[in-house]
């Protein structure tokens, strides 16, 4: 467990708070980690680092049913059993699934009095490993409006884990997923430290508070970084006591600087371009090597 | 009639949009149910203001064993596609978060020594903000599953008046539970790559869906032409811009509305929720 690789998860319950910008931002500072993306439905950090895939796979996960049309009589079993409202009735009374409700439960399959029901594998994306710039990199496509974004970051973390120790990295960067739900949970459990990245609103306050919670649940060290918390300074100082009472440390304050969008529409990490926001990152890394 | 606001990106303004809009749909109305589906982070309640009516725990069934009917069979662990229910040393273990409440377990069970119980996942709450009816979800930190809460906020939707979800960020369970009813769907991004990005996964979601949507472009002047082009090129309407200002960013943070607080901006969320009836009644 002692040389376990410590796996830093950028995390923000709020959406849109720069989790991916500062993500690479301190991967390009560390240039010696394995940089992984676990926000799979909206998966940004492509965008920056330019991976180049040196593996692919698809990614397949839980079952989907299948009704056979030539082998239903239409009895109606599989839609009252189907808890998820996954089976819809057709004009020429015969049943069918539809797939963006279906999650994969079998119990149509099971009770199906034809046996008509097929159960195929479902194929709900593809994860790639790739080298970018800043080191490897392990990232995932989840497909659109697929199922079981949880289960794609923890074989997203799993490789990246034997990716660090393949290549012996002692640090692993996620780039996670926001809110508190199922991603998030699978992207957090067991990792070493989660850095949080809020903003000095009323609603990053409100959602600062939900995940640092969450780390709590879990038990995991937590460290705040609050984005450009000059738009507000009496709100980050509101953050800076919420986290101290939910038992995280601050070790970050990054100034409102609109040149960040100009990283990236260059495809550059903040701290490549010489901006007045890149000290602040810089600062940062310093003392979250340290921490 | 239903509208939701949605995005792949978070951060992109789903809930300035979806309060904004409930603001001027209640004026135009007389009465309008926001329901904030978005209850992993929900936000909407800071920015409309009300009284409290009620609240409701929200439950979804998990499976319970009564070991003195067992036969430690496993057919149960055998069956269940989650590993929500696992035979350990012949004994089936439950655990609860896992689960997708299918009731496949206790159907599968011969000696019937399964049965369900209540295990709660979140809380609705209810507010009245004048002619603003808030209805929001909010998920129990720690339960991973959002979709089920989700599902039952949406039971509340109004049959008779204008119904507004403010839908979770992404691309996967919760916003398709969240927008998969709605009969229209505005998609907020920004700008910039990522905001095309996941925008272009945001549209490939509704077309699956079979959704009618649009496209809401919040901080306007911030980033490029990029979004504005794809749009073009795509032939998806725009139905609002809302431009890089730091007055709007400043409103935000301190939980207020641009609607009540900038009239100069006020015309422009009267004519989308203008552009959006014509898109629904005209097909």
């Amino acid at each position: 467990m002692d040389n376990r690789p410590r796996e830093i998860v950028v995390i923000s319950g709020k959406g849109g708070t720069g989790k991916t910008s500062i993500s690479a931002s301190l991967a390009y500072l560390s240039k010696d980690c394995i940089v992984a993306d676990c926000d799979v439905d909206a998966a940004d950090l492509y965008l920056l680092l330019k991976p180049i895939s040196i593996e692919k796979h698809d990614f397949y996960s839980g079952h989907i049913a299948e009704i056979n049309q030539d082998k239903c009589t239409g009895c109606g079993t599989c839609k009252s059993l189907c808890r998820f409202d996954a089976i819809k009735e057709d004009s020429n009374s015969k049943f069918r699934v539809e797939p963006t409700s279906c999650e994969g439960c079998r119990v149509c399959v099971e009770f199906c009095p034809e046996k008509a029901i097929d159960f195929p594998e479902r194929l709900c994306g593809e994860w790639m490993k790739s080298e970018t710039r800043v080191g490897f990199m392990v990232h995932a496509k989840l497909g659109i409006a697929a199922e079981n974004s949880g289960k794609l970051v923890s074989l997203i973390r799993g490789e990246a884990r034997k990716l660090a120790q393949e290549q012996g990295k002692n640090l692993i960067i996620i780039d996670g997923p926001p809110g508190v739900g199922c991603p998030v949970i699978a992207s957090v459990t067991g990792a070493t430290d989660v850095l949080v990245v809020t903003e000095p609103t009323l609603s990053g306050i409100h959602d600062l508070e939900r995940v640092l919670s969450l780390a709590n649940h879990f038990r995991i060290k937590s460290l705040v970084c609050i984005n450009k918390f000059d738009l507000n300074p009496e709100m980050s100082e509101k953050i800076e006591n919420t986290a101290k009472d939910l038992g995280a440390k601050v070790i970050g304050k990054i100034r409102y600087d609109n040149l960040v969008t100009k990283a990236q529409i260059e495809a550059k990490t903040i701290v490549e371009l010489n901006i007045p926001s890149s000290q602040d990152i810089i600062d940062m890394w310093e003392k979250l090597k340290s921490n | 009639m239903t509208i939701a606001v949605a995005s792949g990106k978070g951060g992109t303004g789903k809930t300035t949009i979806a309060t904004n809009l409930a603001l001027v749909a209640a004026e135009r109305y007389g009465y309008v149910t926001l329901l904030d589906c978005d209850v992993e982070e929900p936000n909407s309640h800071i920015f409309i203001k009300g009284q409290k009516v009620k609240e409701e725990v929200v439950n979804v069934k998990v499976p319970e064993v009564d070991e003195s009917v067992c036969i430690e069979c496993g057919a149960c662990s055998d069956f269940c596609q989650y590993n929500a229910i696992v035979s350990l040393k012949g004994k089936p273990v439950v655990f609860k978060e896992m689960c997708h409440s299918c009731g496949g377990c206790s159907l599968v069970c011969q000696p019937k020594a399964i049965h369900e119980v209540d295990h709660r996942i979140g809380m609705i709450n209810f507010y009245s903000a004048g002619k603003i009816n808030l209805i929001y979800g909010l998920l129990d930190v720690g339960s991973p599953l959002s979709p089920p809460l989700i599902s039952t906020v949406k039971k509340y939707e109004s049959k008779n008046a204008l119904n507004i979800i403010d839908a979770p960020p992404g691309t996967s369970c919760p916003v398709i539970e969240a927008i998969k009813d709605a009969d229209f769907v505005i998609l907020a991004t920004e700008p910039t790559p990522f905001g095309l990005n996941d925008l272009i996964l945001a549209v490939e979601v509704s077309r699956k869906l079979n959704k009618k949507f649009a496209v809401a472009i919040n901080r306007v002047g911030s980033g490029d032409d990029r979004v504005h082009k794809y749009c073009k090129e795509e032939n998806i309407l725009i139905i609002l811009e809302i431009p890089d200002d730091r007055k709007i960013a400043e409103l935000y943070s301190n939980g207020k509305t641009i609607f009540e607080n900038l009239p100069e901006y006020r015309k422009s969320f009267e004519e989308a929720l203008t552009k959006i009836d014509g898109v629904i009644q005209n097909g």
